[in-house]
C-alpha cells in the first residue's frame, strides 16, 4: 500500500463511496431524505467528536450551536435580507464567537461541572429562541427560504443528498486531518492528563477552547444544512433532547473515532424509522438497543468491532 | 552556569509545612540529588518549581528570570521539564506521539493549518516523529513506537516519561524518581542516561530513593526531613553525615547501623 493511501485515505474513500453508491439502491425519495438526515446529523456529531472524543469535554448543550445555525439561515433572508448562504456564514460566525466567549470561563470546569454548564448554555438559547418570537416565529418556529447560488435554487430531496454527503466527506476529512497534527495531538493530551501536557507546555486553555469553537462551527453548519433543507425550523433542534441525542451519537459509536460518530448518527437516525414497525414499542426498542450496546461495547461500535476484527485477523 | 535557583521556599497544606524553608540550585550539566525519607516534601518541592503548586513562601529563579508562581506551560517555554513520579502519561497515544506531545514548543502549530493539513504541516509532523523515535531510541523503546501506552509496563512508562521530558529539549530536568519499579539492570540503564542527559549540559534534579543510584551519578545532594532540609553536600559527605542515617532510620535503627 502506497504511503498517501493510509488509513485516513482508505476511510474518506470508502465514506465518498458510501455516499456515491447509496442511492443506486433507494427505491423512493423518502430514502434520499432520510439518507441526507443522517449526513447532517453525523456532519454535525463527527464536530462533536473533537471536543468530547479528542479533547475529552462534554458539552450538553451543543444543540443551542445547532439552532443558531438553523435560525441564522431562517432570519437571516426573512427578516435582513441576507442571502441563504451569507446567513449561514454569519451564524457560523455567531456560533464560534459565542462558544469562544462562553468557553473561555466554563472550560475551567471539569467533568459534571462542564456538563452542567453547558447545559445551561443550550437551555439559554433554546430559551431565547422560543421567547423572541417577533423574530423567530417563538414555539411554533418559522419557515426558511431555499438555498439559491447565482440563480440555482437547491431544492428536492436528492439535490440535498448530495450537498449533504459532500459536506460531510469534506467535514471527515477534516476531522480526520486533525488527529495528527500539532493541536490533535495537544487535543488528545490533555484528555489524557491535562498536568502532563501543561508542563509539556501545552496551553490546555486555549486548546480545550479551541475544540469547543470548532464542535460549535460544525453544529452550527448542520443546523444551517438541515433548515435549509426541510424548509422550516423549529425550537426543538435547539432544545436539550437534541444536545442529548448528539451526545448519544458519539459515545454510541466511539468516542475518538471518527468513523463512529458516522455509524452513531446513521444508527441513531434510521433505527426508529426502522422500528416504527413496532409502533408504541418503538421507544422503548430504541432505548434498549442503546443499553445493550452500551453495555457490551463500552468503547462505541466502531472501536469495539474494529478490535473484535483485528483480533480474528491475527489469529 | 546556575541554571536553576530556588530560594526558601515554603508551602503547608491546612496547617502541616509539606515544604518548609528549603533552597537549593543547580549549575549546567551537574545533577543534584534530593533524598529523604517517604512524606518528606521532595514531589511537593517539584510541584513548586514546575509551577504546578503556588508555593507560601520564597522564589524560584530560571537562568536568572524570576518565576516565582509562573504557569508549567509557561516555564516549559524557558526550558525546565520534568517527570512525575506517579505515572502521567498519555494512555491512549502511541509511544511515539507521547514523545511528540514533548516536542509541542518545538513545533509550528497552527489551527488552520492543521485543521487542512497543509503540507508543511505533513514535513514537520515526519520531523518531530524522526526526533521522537531517536529519543525512544535512546531510553531502548524503539521498538514499541507504535504501541498504545496504555499497554506498556510500568518501566517503560516510566522512560516513556523521560524521553518526552527530553524531546522539549530542556534546559532542566527534573526526575521524580525515575528507577522506581525498575528491576537492577533498567536501573543501570537510568543512570547511564542520567549521566547523558548531563553530558549534553541540561542541569539534572533528581528524586531517587535508590542510594546506590544517587551515590553514583550525583555531584550534589540534598537531605530533606519532614518538609526541612537536613543537609547538602557530596554524595560522600551526605553517606557519612549520622543525621542523615538517623533522619532514614529513626534514632535506634542509626545507632544499629553504626555499630553493623
Ligand atoms: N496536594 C496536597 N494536599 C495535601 N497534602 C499534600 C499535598 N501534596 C503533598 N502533601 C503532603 O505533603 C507532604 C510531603 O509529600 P511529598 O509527596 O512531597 O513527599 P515525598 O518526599 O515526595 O514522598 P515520597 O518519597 O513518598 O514520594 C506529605 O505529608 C503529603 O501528605
Ligand atoms: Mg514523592
Amino acid at each position: 500500500m502506497p504511503a498517501w493511501l493510509g488509513h485516513r485515505s482508505l476511510t474518506l474513500i470508502v465514506l465518498a463511496a458510501i455516499v456515491v453508491l447509496l442511492p443506486l439502491g433507494f427505491p423512493s425519495s423518502y430514502y434520499f431524505r432520510v439518507a441526507s438526515l443522517v449526513w447532517v446529523s453525523a456532519f454535525a456529531a463527527v464536530g462533536l467528536n473533537i471536543l468530547m472524543g479528542q479533547a475529552g469535554q462534554v458539552s450538553l448543550g451543543h444543540a443551542g450551536f445547532f439552532g443558531i445555525g438553523a435560525y441564522a439561515v431562517a432570519i437571516g433572508p426573512a427578516h435582513v435580507g441576507l442571502p441563504s448562504w451569507g446567513a449561514l456564514l454569519i451564524g457560523a460566525v455567531i456560533s464560534a464567537a459565542l462558544a469562544w466567549l462562553v468557553g473561555r470561563p466554563i472550560l475551567r470546569l471539569k467533568g459534571h461541572y462542564l456538563a452542567i454548564a453547558t447545559l445551561g448554555l443550550g437551555v439559554l438559547v433554546a430559551l431565547v429562541i422560543t421567547t423572541e418570537s417577533r423574530w423567530t416565529g417563538g414555539p411554533d418556529g418559522m419557515s426558511v427560504a431555499k438555498l439559491s447560488l447565482l440563480g440555482w435554487r437547491a431544492t428536492g430531496s436528492s439535490t440535498w443528498y448530495w450537498i449533504t454527503g459532500g459536506v460531510l466527506v469534506a467535514g471527515t476529512w477534516i476531522a480526520l486531518n486533525l488527529g495528527e497534527t500539532p493541536t490533535g495531538r495537544a487535543f488528545r493530551a490533555l484528555h489524557d492528563s491535562e498536568v502532563a501536557a501543561r508542563v509539556a507546555g501545552v496551553d490546555v486553555a486555549r486548546f480545550k477552547l479551541q475544540a469547543f469553537v470548532i464542535a460549535a462551527v460544525y453544529a452550527s453548519l448542520a443546523g444551517s444544512m438541515l433548515a435549509m433543507m426541510n424548509g422550516f425550523v423549529n425550537p426543538d433542534q435547539a432544545g436539550f433532547l437534541h444536545s442529548v441525542e448528539l451526545v448519544t451519537m458519539v459515545v454510541l459509536g466511539g468516542l475518538g473515532s471518527v468513523v463512529g460518530s458516522i455509524v452513531g448518527a446513521a444508527m441513531l437516525i434510521t433505527l426508529p424509522q426502522v422500528l416504527t414497525v413496532f409502533q408504541e414499542y418503538e421507544h422503548l426498542l430504541l432505548g434498549l438497543i442503546i443499553i445493550v450496546s452500551m453495555i457490551f461495547m463500552r468503547d462505541g461500535i466502531v472501536p469495539t468491532v474494529s478490535r473484535w476484527l483485528a483480533g480474528r485477523v491475527r489469529t | 552556569m546556575t541554571i536553576l535557583t530556588a530560594s526558601n521556599i515554603g508551602i503547608s497544606f491546612g496547617g502541616i509545612k509539606a515544604v518548609d524553608d528549603v533552597s537549593f540550585s543547580v549549575d549546567a550539566g551537574r545533577i543534584l540529588s534530593i533524598i529523604g525519607p517517604n512524606g518528606a516534601g521532595k514531589t511537593t518541592l517539584f510541584n513548586v518549581v514546575s509551577g504546578l503548586y503556588v508555593a507560601d513562601r520564597g522564589h524560584v529563579e530560571l537562568m536568572g528570570e524570576d518565576v516565582t508562581g509562573c504557569a508549567p506551560e509557561a516555564l516549559a517555554a524557558l526550558g525546565l521539564s520534568r517527570t512525575f513520579q506517579n505515572l502521567q502519561i498519555f494512555q491512549r497515544m502511541t509511544a511515539a506521539e507521547n514523545v511528540m506531545v514533548g516536542r509541542h514548543l518545538r513545533e509550528r502549530c497552527h489551527l488552520l493549518s492543521d485543521l487542512f493539513r497543509l503540507p508543511s504541516v505533513t514535513r514537520q509532523n515526519r520531523a518531530t516523529r524522526e526526533a521522537a523515535l531517536a529519543l525512544l531510541d535512546e531510553v531502548g523503546l524503539r521498538r514499541r513506537a507504535d504501541q498504545l501506552a496504555g499497554s506498556l509496563p510500568y518501566g517503560a512508562c516510566k522512560r516513556i516519561e523521560i524521553a518526552r521530558a527530553l524531546a522539549a529539549e530542556p534546559r532542566v530536568l527534573l526526575l521524580d524518581e525515575p528507577a522506581a519499579g525498575c528491576n537492577s539492570v533498567e536501573t543501570e540503564e537510568i543512570d547511564h542516561l542520567v549521566r547523558r542527559v548531563a553530558n549534553k549540559g541540561i542541569a539534572v534534579v533528581l528524586v531517587e530513593h535508590d542510594m546506590k543510584l544517587v551515590m553514583k551519578v550525583s555531584d550534589r545532594v540534598l537531605v530533606l526531613e519532614r518538609g526541612r532540609p537536613l543537609t547538602e553536600g557530596t554524595p560522600r559527605e551526605v553517606r557519612d553525615n549520622p543525621a542523615v542515617l538517623e533522619a532514614y532510620l529513626g534514632k535506634h535503627g542509626a545507632r544499629g547501623a553504626a555499630r553493623a
